[in-house]
């Protein structure tokens, strides 16, 4: 089976192919290293960078961009939301601090993305 | 007051300016912003990928501005917060309006930096009132990032440009049910990886060769009609088809905010929509400089970066006194290409040029070839060439001080779709 993979590591967005052969993954059309290894991470245990936004207490914005500081896999985005959506944060932040360590246990921290000063 | 350089617009374009102007020499700096924070479009532009040039790793929009931020707060550089600049004229004098009322500055060099805007549904014939509910992507990316507010449960998004495409997904993760994303081109204007990462790893549909013929509600959307065109954009009889949705966001495109740029006459570009400019940066106007998507609009914030380093650099040689060039030619863009920029090169400039341009069409491992006076003076191979994404390539001092003739940028390829 031959299996197409947009790579999503660089704006160039390669167009791979992963055949699964009796020797192993047969990978092509990749045009750096990180693309061959996004490819066989993908066909293996697909993972994203997941952004968005918790609520903020006190802040200057009424919420904080975040993201995981590691790819999580693709199936848990979507519960990783239902945890976000429950966190309220307290300013000041400043840009990588950790608001929730290890998210459900994918071994990511949920960090912010930006300095939040507190409302005067 | 007196500056050596005034920066208009406090984005990425216009940090990196500033920083470059300070550092090249330029004594007094200031940048001059209309929101109440540094970073511009980036401090709403939450998910990642950018940065991988500049840094070589993968940040979001707003760590991205933050870096830059960090270095104009760390260096001699005024900043005025809450203050719309309201005129410019080709002396150079700068009336802006802010917390404090009308101020009056003069510059010996000025940085255009004031990015773009979104085009709005008036620029796109669709039948129907425009009740609540109907958005400009960017406006509705800015409302759920940094307000808080979701602006919609059921969402039809129209134009496929990597706005859209990003909207899908954090409205689909913010619990909204995208319905689909409508695209009158039989291509994406998007970046491959988005309509990867966005539509395919949330099951939304992306529907090439359609458009929005009405939208259905007088208060609030209700729903859309969609047809499919044929290659000249005309409607298909019989493939109409209606959406109910509560929201429809348009990401049909942007177009730079020159309306400053040309109170003091600087010239416009029908093609980019920004000023004409040499390869320092430079608009027609001596001393005033562009760059950003002010200039021509970027998908790719790195390049902005790039860009808008030799603006801030020649921002200073020029206030300095030592931006003399005297010797030019002019580029032209090839039949392949819809823009290039810069319009025109100092031959005479020991920093050579940087050469931007986006292809019509997509091309598979096609070479981009730089003549001058039909002579090749350089060339260059891709693995892909899509008109999503810049090319940007340097022309060394060496390659460009001895031409005489104009430079055609064009590329050699086969077309594919
Ligand atoms: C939705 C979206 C998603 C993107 N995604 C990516 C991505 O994934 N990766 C990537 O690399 N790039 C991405 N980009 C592109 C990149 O972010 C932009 O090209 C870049 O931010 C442009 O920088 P700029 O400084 O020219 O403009 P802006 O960031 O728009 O800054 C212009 C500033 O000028 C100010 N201003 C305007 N007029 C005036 C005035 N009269 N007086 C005072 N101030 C004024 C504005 O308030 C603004 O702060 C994206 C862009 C958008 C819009
Ligand atoms: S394979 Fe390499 S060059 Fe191609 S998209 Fe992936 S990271 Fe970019």
């Amino acid at each position: 089976m031959i299996r197409d993979i947009t790579c999503i590591a660089c704006p160039l967005g390669c167009e791979i192919k992963v055949e699964d052969t009796e020797n192993g993954y047969l990978i092509t059309g990749y045009t750096c290293k990180k693309g061959k290894d996004y490819a066989l991470q993908e066909i293996t245990d697909p993972r994203r960078i997941l952004t968005s936004t918790v609520a903020v207490e006190d802040g200057v914005l009424k919420v904080l961009p975040v993201k995981t500081d590691k790819a999580i896999p693709k199936d848990m985005l979507l519960k990783c939301m239902e945890e976000i959506n429950k966190i309220k944060a307290k300013a000041p932040i400043y840009v990588g601090q950790v608001i929730k360590e290890n998210i459900l246990n994918t071994g990511a921290n949920l960090v912010a993305t930006r300095n939040l000063a507190k409302k005067e | 007051m007196e500056y050596d350089c005034i920066v208009i617009g406090g984005g990425p374009a216009g940090l990196a300016a500033a920083i470059e102007a300070k550092d090249n020499g330029a004594d007094k700096v200031c940048v001059i912003e209309r929101d109440r924070e540094l970073g511009g479009i980036l401090n709403q532009c939450i998910h990642n990928g950018f940065g991988l040039h500049e840094f070589n790793e993968e940040l979001t929009g707003p760590e991205y501005a933050a870096k830059f931020i960090d270095e104009v707060y760390k260096r001699d550089i005024d900043i005025f917060l809450n203050t719309m600049v309201i005129d410019l004229t080709k002396d150079k004098e700068v009336t802006a309006l802010g917390d404090n009322g009308l101020i009056k500055l003069k510059g010996k060099s000025v940085v255009l930096a004031m990015g773009c805007r979104e085009r709005t549904a008036g620029a796109i014939g669709v039948k129907g009132f425009r009740p609540a509910g109907v958005y400009n992507a960017g406006m509705a990316q800015r409302l759920i990032n940094m307000e808080g507010y979701l602006v919609g449960k059921e969402v039809v998004i129209y134009g496929s440009g990597d706005i859209g495409l990003i909207m899908a997904r954090r409205m689909t993760l913010e619990g909204a049910k995208v319905k689909a994303v409508v695209e009158i081109m039989p291509h994406s204007s998007g970046l491959n990886r988005n309509i990867h990462q966005c539509l395919n790893d949330f099951n939304i549909p992306l529907l090439l060769s359609h458009k929005v013929t009405e939208i259905h509600g007088k208060n609030r959307v209700e729903g859309v009609t969609i047809a499919k065109v044929d290659d000249k954009f005309n409607e298909i009889d019989g493939t109409r088809e209606y959406i109910s949705c509560d929201t429809l966001l348009l990401s049909v495109g942007l177009i730079p905010e020159n309306e400053i740029s040309q109170k003091a006459n600087v010239s416009i570009d029908l093609r980019t929509r920004g000023a004409y400019v040499d390869s320092n940066m430079q608009t027609e106007i001596p001393g005033i400089f562009s760059c950003g998507n002010v200039l021509h609009v970027h998908d790719i914030v790195d390049f902005v970066t790039r860009e808008s380093r030799i603006a801030g650099k020649n921002a200073a040689r020029f206030a300095r006194g030592e931006l003399n060039n005297s010797k030019y030619i002019d580029v032209y863009a090839g039949d392949k290409l819809i823009y290039v920029i810069p319009q025109k090169i100092a031959l005479d400039d020991e920093n050579g040029a940087l050469i931007c341009f986006r292809s019509k069409n997509i091309y598979r491992n096609p070479t981009v070839k730089i003549y001058s006076n039909d002579k090749l003076i350089k060339q260059k191979k891709y693995k892909i060439i899509v008109p999503s994404e810049m090319i940007q390539i340097h022309l060394k001092y060496d390659y460009i001080k001895d031409l005489e003739g104009n430079i055609m940028v064009d590329i050699e390829g086969e077309k594919n779709d």
